[in-house]
């Protein structure tokens, strides 16, 4: 590989890992398509920003785009504060709104600068180790490295610092209130930090595809784990996993980089959900199937158990009158029968089907619950 | 900051006078509730009897009146008071164990930033243990049952060790089990010289589990002993004619009222 590669493979991994963990909490805040809109309007913030500093590479920027990410959290509040407008719509007219604004600006002011409104959108990572960090004519790797790296340390340390009251807040904000800690501090302040991720990583991969990163690879942790830092953990995990898939897909397919990266968290997610050992959509079925088999089992020993000694006995127990009173078709009715012969419950003999010892005792533990 | 409690009422709202959007759901209300006593805050659906808990700690802004805890205001005495919210109220679904929402109890004795150790996790598996929850302490809250989980928030305000408990409808959807064990906590809070003040829908068990009672319907119809005031007149003016099976007889009781 190349240093140029490595250079592109690193921001890749370092942005997967900084969007996954502002995007943890907003997933389980329930706040995905604020990621959407944030990561759309900030590029209002930079264009603003430019405008007063008039330098691409300014820090300066990212301050306008955290504070108009914040700015769009509270226009989307007010909307939907009025009762009128559900907050989904709200964000769909908010961030419109801002991020068209963001696009007439460039589009008529800034037209012989380099802000492209099809960077912005898609981001070209493969440029990142182009554009280095030099300070006195040292060469110490690409910029972008250096800002996605500085964000994720912030957001590790803003995550393991006010871990404690990230979790109350999200998950029982009246406690959070009660206790003392402010909801809506907490609240403003992952917007904040989720701004200023997404300005920091749309340079790399473009302002949709943060959006993958920051909701997919959480998604796909929620349902592989019921532990938050777990959840946080796996998400930073599978984030960087994808990021570098997505690296040699593009490569294989000669493909843009930031699209192959946001497809394997796609398949990524998609693995996860048919497969995740307990609550897949496999194992999910599987459980089901087994409940079926394990109630028909049960209903075919209580039946057997209520008419034991009863003079209708010798009616009840023959194999073809379950078809019948269970509504059973005949091939399942055999199978639960067979199956309860194997596991030694009932007995069938001439044509009538008795209850074991062990068939008598499951019958009373079923009839209990 | 040290807390009183000194001889003052252990919450004392005046005037309280709240409105969504200028529609009054607390109408002047008043509420002492004195130290020690169990009181139940009774009232038809939409009566406010949530707005006023959640008054009284502070989430909602009232647009007059105050509220007084031990004498000074609920900023100052935020730690003398524990909060068991509705279980509906919460996301259940969150990755978590019972263990770690009792040790949210905890947040607020250690303030911003200090995280809880080992200190606090003991505390949280006594509080567990207390409402005989100890065998679910690694559970993830979703495979709990109701009744448990309920079990859960109680253990939770337990585990703040305060003086006054405002409970949002701790009986609702529970078992027998836990609600026997709920009224066991009640009555041991107060043999500890604890206040609870809780909202309750079961008109029938009023009697039975608490001391005091306040009605109310967005005004306080009557408060104060339950053998005082928790009559038929009382409760005809506080559910008007939805009360089942009301008026009639001259010497209903009230427990006759529902049948």
């Amino acid at each position: 590989m190349t240093s140029a590669q490595i250079d592109v493979l690193l921001v890749a991994v370092v942005v997967a890992a900084a969007c996954a963990i502002p995007g943890t909490f907003l997933v389980l805040r329930r706040m995905a398509m604020m990621s959407d809109a944030i990561s759309h309007t900030v590029l209002l913030g930079i264009v603003l920003a430019f405008f007063v500093v008039a330098d691409l590479n300014s820090p300066v920027l990212i301050l306008g785009a955290a504070l108009v990410g914040l700015l769009t959290v509270v226009l989307v509040e007010m909307v939907s504060r009025t009762g009128l407008v559900r907050e989904d719509t709200a964000i769909g007219l908010v961030f419109p709104a801002l991020f068209s604004i963001a696009v007439i600006l460039i589009s008529s002011l800034a037209g012989n600068v380099h802000l492209d409104s099809d960077v912005v959108l898609l981001g070209e990572i493969a440029f990142a180790p182009f554009n280095r960090f030099a300070p006195f004519g040292v060469d110490l790797g690409p910029i972008a490295l250096w800002v996605m790296g500085a964000i994720l340390v912030v957001n590790l340390a803003g995550a393991s610092l006010f871990f404690k009251e990230l979790k109350l807040a999200t998950f029982d904000p009246a406690l959070a209130a009660a206790l003392g800690f402010s909801p809506a501090l907490v609240h403003y302040g992952l917007m904040a930090v989720v701004s200023v991720t997404a300005v920091g990583a749309f340079d790399a991969v473009g302002s949709i595809l943060v959006v993958a990163l920051m909701i997919g690879p959480p998604a796909a942790a929620y349902l592989l784990t019921d532990r938050l830092p777990r959840m946080l953990g796996l998400s930073v995990v599978i984030g960087a996993a994808s990021a570098v898939g997505g690296y040699w897909l593009a490569r294989l397919l000669d493909a843009s980089i930031a699209g192959s990266m946001a497809t394997v968290v796609g398949i990524a997610f998609i693995l996860v959900l048919f497969l995740a050992p307990q609550r897949g959509l496999v194992a999910t079925a599987r459980r089901r199937r087994r409940q079926r088999w394990t109630f028909a089992r049960q209903m075919l020993l209580i039946h057997l158990a209520t008419h034991e000694g009863t003079p209708t006995e010798a009616d009840e127990s023959r194999p073809d009158h379950m078809q019948r009173h269970m509504r059973w078709p005949p091939e399942f009715a055999n199978r639960v029968v067979h199956t309860a012969t194997e596991r030694g419950l009932i007995d069938l003999e001439n044509d009538q089907l008795r209850l074991t010892a062990a068939g008598r005792e499951a019958a009373r533990q079923a009839a209990l619950r | 900051m040290r807390l009183r409690t000194g001889n003052a009422l252990a919450v004392q709202a005046t005037d309280l006078t709240l409105a969504y959007q200028q529609r009054p759901v607390l109408w002047d209300v008043d509420l002492e509730v004195p130290r020690g006593v169990l009181m139940a805050i009774v009232g038809p659906n939409g009566a406010g009897k949530t707005t006023l808990l959640r008054t009284l700690l502070g989430l909602l802004r009232p647009a007059a009146g105050e509220v007084l805890v031990f004498g000074r205001s609920y900023l100052e005495q935020r730690g003398l008071v524990a909060y068991v919210p509705q279980r509906g109220s919460v996301d259940w679904d969150f990755p978590t164990t019972a263990l770690d929402v009792v040790t949210m109890g905890t947040y607020g004795s250690l303030g911003w930033v200090k995280r809880p150790g080992a200190s606090e996790r003991s505390r949280a598996t006594a509080a567990l243990e207390q409402v005989g929850m100890q065998d679910y302490a690694d559970r993830q809250i979703s495979q709990l049952s109701g009744g448990q989980q309920q079990r859960v928030f109680l253990a939770r305000a337990l585990v703040q060790d305060a003086e006054i408990y405002l409970m949002d409808e701790p009986f609702q959807g529970v078992d027998a089990t836990t609600e026997r064990a709920i009224v066991d906590l009640l009555r041991a809070l107060r043999t500890a010289g604890k206040t609870v003040v809780a909202v309750h829908h079961d008109l029938q068990t009023v009697a039975e589990y608490f001391d005091q009672v306040t009605l109310l319907n967005v005004r306080r119809i009557a408060a104060g002993p339950v053998d005082e005031v928790f009559t038929e007149e009382n409760l005809r003016l506080t559910y008007g004619g939805r009360v089942a099976g009301i008026g009639g007889r001259a010497n209903a009781t009230p427990l006759d009222m529902l049948a």
